[in-house]
């Protein structure tokens, strides 16, 4: 049955396709993941200087994320489906308690100390919660769904995304709320209404301006004008957009970025991993790395469409379509195209919990999928 | 579509809706693919913007950017050329190249500028005047990264200290130096000269490639003059630095060429015994060999130390300097115009013989007193004294010299036209530069009817003639003018333009030899005459009051070989017609300046000497010992056969001057 087996080495060494249908996992998605997370240690270890200790530690994160990525995809849909309203109350009472008595951490209160279990920030947890949560309240009613539902639907949204805005954590906060949204969107919305969205969107901007951060006023004038500030607030923007291009068609190769090398690249293994590989790998790589999120993103969604069940269909596809955003707004901030917010490229970027939480949405992603036939 | 039943209330609810709800799933599911694929092309579409951006950036900014990169790690340092070395005839130092330690700032490293001061302060000795130089430097026009003195020279402990805490100075670097060190201090101040902190008017007018990484430049003596082949090629070093500054490695570099090294015709020797014949006395002392033409000694006084203006001189020290009455920042020797006086008398002689208006056996007679036809007023001789007209008797050209007769030129000048005289004392050297490498020489003045109708708006009188025929009036010469004179006078006509420079590695840019010129008019015989008369100046002796030469009293007596010499006195305040000149009631400064000019051996010359003593009063009795001396220092080691000892310095201590 050569359909049932898939090539993954090359030696010709096959697995049977069904062997890890029956783990609940998917081979594309896999062969994805894992590609990405591979060209992200070899990355990380340029742009952390073959730090050890960062190279081990990242390691240790994306096993972590792994087993956790696999442990999501033996829960059953039902389970989630019944216990996301519980995870998405408590991931909102938790984002009070931290407002109220959070660590303080670069000026931000995004993190909690609860006793016996490790530093979190709850803010983390609302990406999976809040379009697990928006697709559970969509799904049970009529699709596409009538306008208080959609009300409905973006109060909910609102509410975490107020709440982590107020740490203030825009780019998490974001995040959250293009989860939501994206649920929305997918479970059927007149592009006439998305149109008006966006354009009272756009007219909220100058309203909302006198509330934001200054420093998040900087980063958007920053955008406007990288000249403004070339020592400070620029520095960041300026010194990314060198590293980009200066790499070139083909990079100056692996280790032997200056930008990155010599620290003129701030944040170079975290958020702004994305230079590294422009400098030292060059256009032809960062096209391979779009392609290949672009490719697990595609297989998310071929996923999402052979779901039968609504909430899984919109779960699959609200998780898939966060992790395009962080993609897109990690790499159009580096590259200059919007402000600087903190999100990471996902599974490169070194640190943080945002690897776990991604692979573990991909873990419900594959769980969705392939309990279809358990529905 | 099964549906697993295993929950209890979920089949319940799905079994009555199951027969509307199987066609609404398969529609809704029909309809979420095809909003999802909508989707995915918004994504791709959007992925595409990013991989566009990245070709912008990467492909069609790349150039601009990679640029930008480079200039990121990349910092090209100019290496300053070590400065050309100056020797004097005999090999000693008289400039070079001291290693010392400088604390410097990159402004752009060290943030807050005044906690970085703040911090250094804490560690060595910084002046208020340091620190406000140093804010003046930083706030002054300055290359990105440039690296700016705050303090020079430290000491060794301070360079330590500094070293220890460097982790914490964020910005601060110690970086070795050379400064440049002139051992003998005031004694060559003016005739090796000083290199001074290039100022911001000075970078305007430099080839800034060239003066990058060079903070000084020759402002004085042969330094500024000489300053292009002493300078050398700078070299350059690229350098890789991080985002803090700190240098991580050269990628390339080119070792600067260094200056020429000089050697100047300069005696260290002569130098210093001119300098302590001369004494406290403002004054100069020029020595030329009248063989070459070279400048054997230039001494100024009073002078400074120029290593003063290498370290950066004080304000309050400056201030003292500039505004000293004695003008000790003055180079009398090339720049101090004075009247000649009577040293200008021999140029006279000559012009009347070469003009035809007289000749060795002529006389006029001398009653102390000339007056133009009429004319009311009297031109009188400098021995005349109220009720006492003095004079120096019947005087033909030779006694007029040694005597001094000042009424055998007022005579012979008042025959002359309008102009000859000027003429012909051009060809000495009056009124123009003609040293070849001395920098700011002054030309002086020779006065002819055509600058005294531009200047004065008067026209030539005989007065003007009379008055310039005994070197006073508007003549005005410098100390190194008349040891050329004198050099002329002793090479019996011929001009070698005065040079500091002896011998460099290679040519120098700056030196345009010019050729030697004869002064045209007196005939051999006039030269040797004129040389015999210059002879009894100083050898003339115990022969009575009238009949000595004017200088023998002084210098004549016990002298080891024939010197021939000229004095001159030259007034300095106009004595009212009938009025006695009266030392002892001027004030000091109104006193008349002495000069003395003279070479030795007068047969075979090696030595031609100008000597002024600034308010000194005669020429004879003040400056012609100081004339012996000078020559007595060079002459009599070599006439003993003993150039080597001579060189040596033996008879003269250099560490009286030497750095301590």
């Amino acid at each position: 049955m050569a359909r049932d087996y898939i090539r993954i080495l090359p030696w010709g060494t096959t697995l049977p396709r069904r062997a890890l249908y029956n783990v609940h996992l998917d081979p594309w998605l896999l062969l994805g993941l894992g590609t990405i997370v591979a060209f992200g240690l070899v990355v990380l270890d340029s742009a952390a200087g073959e730090n050890s200790t960062i190279l081990a530690s990242q390691a240790m994160r994306i096993a972590l994320a792994a087993v956790a990525m696999v442990a999501a995809a033996q829960l059953e849909p039902r389970i989630y489906l019944r216990w996301t309203p519980v995870m998405y109350a408590t991931g909102v009472l938790l984002l009070v308690v931290v407002l109220v008595a959070g660590a303080t951490a670069k000026g931000a209160q995004r993190w909690l100390d609860l006793p016996g279990l490790p530093r979190f920030q709850p803010s983390e947890m609302m990406k999976l919660a809040v379009p697990l949560m928006i697709a559970r309240m969509l799904h049970g009613g009529p699709l596409p769904p009538r306008f208080l539902h959609l009300l409905t639907a973006l109060a909910l949204v609102a509410l975490p995304a107020g709440l982590i805005a107020m740490q203030p954590d825009l780019g998490t906060a974001l995040l959250v709320a293009a989860g939501g949204l994206a649920v929305v969107l997918l479970a059927g919305i007149r592009w006439r209404l998305v149109a008006a969205a966006g354009a009272l969107a756009a007219l909220a901007v100058p309203i909302l301006w006198p509330f934001l951060h200054d420093y998040q006023k900087q980063r958007v004038l920053t955008l406007l004008n990288p000249e403004l500030d070339p020592q400070g607030a620029s520095w960041n923007i300026i010194q990314s957009k060198t590293a980009i291009g200066s790499g070139g068609f083909l990079g100056k190769g692996l280790h032997n970025g200056t930008q990155s090398q010599l620290d003129f690249l701030p944040e170079s293994h975290t958020d702004f991993i994305i230079a590294v590989i422009g400098e030292e790998l060059g256009l032809v790589f960062v096209t391979l790395l779009l392609a290949l999120y672009l490719l697990v993103v595609a297989r998310a969604l071929f996923m999402a469409v052979r779901v039968p069940d609504a909430f899984g269909r919109l779960a699959v596809g609200g998780l898939t379509l966060i992790f395009f955003c962080y993609v897109f707004v990690n790499i159009a901030m580096v590259s200059g195209l919007l402000p600087v917010v903190g999100v990471p490229l996902p599974l490169i970027s070194y640190g943080g919990t945002s690897a776990i939480t991604l692979l573990a949405g991909f873990g419900i992603v594959m769980s969705i999928y392939t309990h279809r036939s358990t529905w | 579509m099964a549906h697993r039943s295993s929950d209890s209330k979920r089949p319940v609810r799905f079994a009555k809706r199951r027969d509307h709800l199987v066609e609404h799933v398969e529609h809704e599911q029909a309809a979420f693919a095809a909003r999802t694929f909508v989707v995915f092309l918004i994504l791709a579409a959007l992925f595409c913007l990013l991989i566009g951006r990245m070709v912008w950036l990467m492909v069609v900014k790349h150039d601009e950017f990679s640029t930008r990169s480079d200039e990121n790690r990349i910092h090209t340092k100019t290496l300053a050329p070590p400065r050309g070395l100056i020797y004097d005839r005999n090999g000693r130092l008289l400039a070079d190249n001291q290693a010392v330690f400088s604390v410097e700032v990159t402004v752009e490293y060290a943030g807050d500028l005044d906690a970085t001061v703040a911090e250094v302060a804490a560690l060595v000795d910084l002046s208020a005047d340091e620190i406000d130089a140093f804010r003046a430097r930083v706030a002054s026009k300055r290359r990105p990264l440039q690296e700016i003195p705050l303090k020079l020279p430290i000491s060794e402990q301070e360079r330590a200290i500094i070293e220890v805490n460097r982790h914490r100075l964020h910005g601060i670097f110690v970086k070795p130096k050379t400064v440049r060190h002139y051992p003998y201090r005031e004694a060559m101040a003016y005739a090796v000269g000083s290199v001074r902190r290039i100022s911001e008017q000075d970078v305007q007018n430099l080839d800034t490639g060239r003066y990058q990484a060079t903070r000084f430049i020759g402002k004085r003596g042969v330094e500024a003059f000489y300053e292009q082949s002493l300078h050398g090629k700078p070299g350059w070093q690229r350098v890789e630095v991080d985002a803090r500054g700190r240098e991580l490695g050269e990628l390339s570099s080119q070792q600067p060429d260094a200056g020429q090294n000089i050697t100047l015709h300069l005696d260290a020797n002569l130098q210093i015994a001119a300098s302590e014949a001369l004494g406290d006395r403002r004054g100069a002392v020029v020595a030329i060999d009248p063989a070459t033409g070279g400048i054997l000694a230039l001494v100024s006084k009073p002078g400074y130390d120029p290593n003063l203006f290498v370290a950066g001189i004080d304000p309050d020290q400056y201030a003292a300097l500039a505004n000293s009455r004695d003008t000790p920042l003055l180079d009398r020797a090339t720049r101090g115009r004075y009247a000649p006086g009577s040293t200008f008398k021999p140029i006279v002689g000559l012009a009347g013989l070469s003009l035809g208006l007289t000749d060795w056996q002529r006389t006029v007679l001398d009653r102390g007193e000339f007056r133009l036809p009429n004319q009311s007023r009297a031109y009188r001789d400098w021995s005349w004294r109220p009720g006492n007209a003095g004079g120096q008797g019947a005087c033909d050209l030779h006694r007029a010299i040694y005597r001094s007769s000042n009424v055998y030129f007022y005579e012979l000048g008042s025959r002359m036209a309008t102009d000859a005289l000027p003429d012909f004392a051009a060809q000495f050297g009056y009124g123009r530069v003609t040293a070849i490498d001395v920098a700011d020489a002054d030309p002086g003045l020779l006065p002819d009817s055509e600058w005294k109708a531009g200047y004065k708006g008067e026209s030539w009188y005989p007065g003007d003639t009379v008055n310039l025929s005994i070197g006073q009036g508007d003549l005005l010469a410098t100390p190194l003018q008349l040891a050329t004179v004198a050099t002329v006078i002793a090479n019996r006509g011929l001009l070698l333009p005065p040079r500091m420079l002896k011998s460099s590695d290679g040519p120098l840019a700056e030196f345009v030899p010019e050729p030697p010129r004869r002064v045209e008019g007196p005939t051999a015989e006039d030269w040797e005459r004129l040389v015999d008369a210059m002879q009894d100046v100083v050898h003339r002796g115990d022969l009575g009051f009238q009949q000595n030469g004017t200088a023998w009293f002084y210098i004549g007596r016990e002298i080891a070989y024939p010197m021939a010499g000229k004095s001159g006195t030259a007034q300095v305040v106009k004595i009212p017609q009938g009025q006695e000149y009266d030392e002892e009631e001027l004030d000091e400064r109104q006193r008349k300046h002495a000069w003395f000019i003279a070479f030795a051996p007068a047969d075979a010359p090696r030595i031609a000497v100008s000597v002024l003593v600034e308010n000194g009063g005669g020429g004879s009795s003040v400056a012609a010992p100081v004339v012996r001396e000078v020559i007595d220092a060079y002459l009599l080691p070599r006439l003993a056969g003993n150039e080597e000892w001579a060189a040596a310095g033996n008879f003269r201590s250099v560490g009286a001057y030497a750095a301590p």
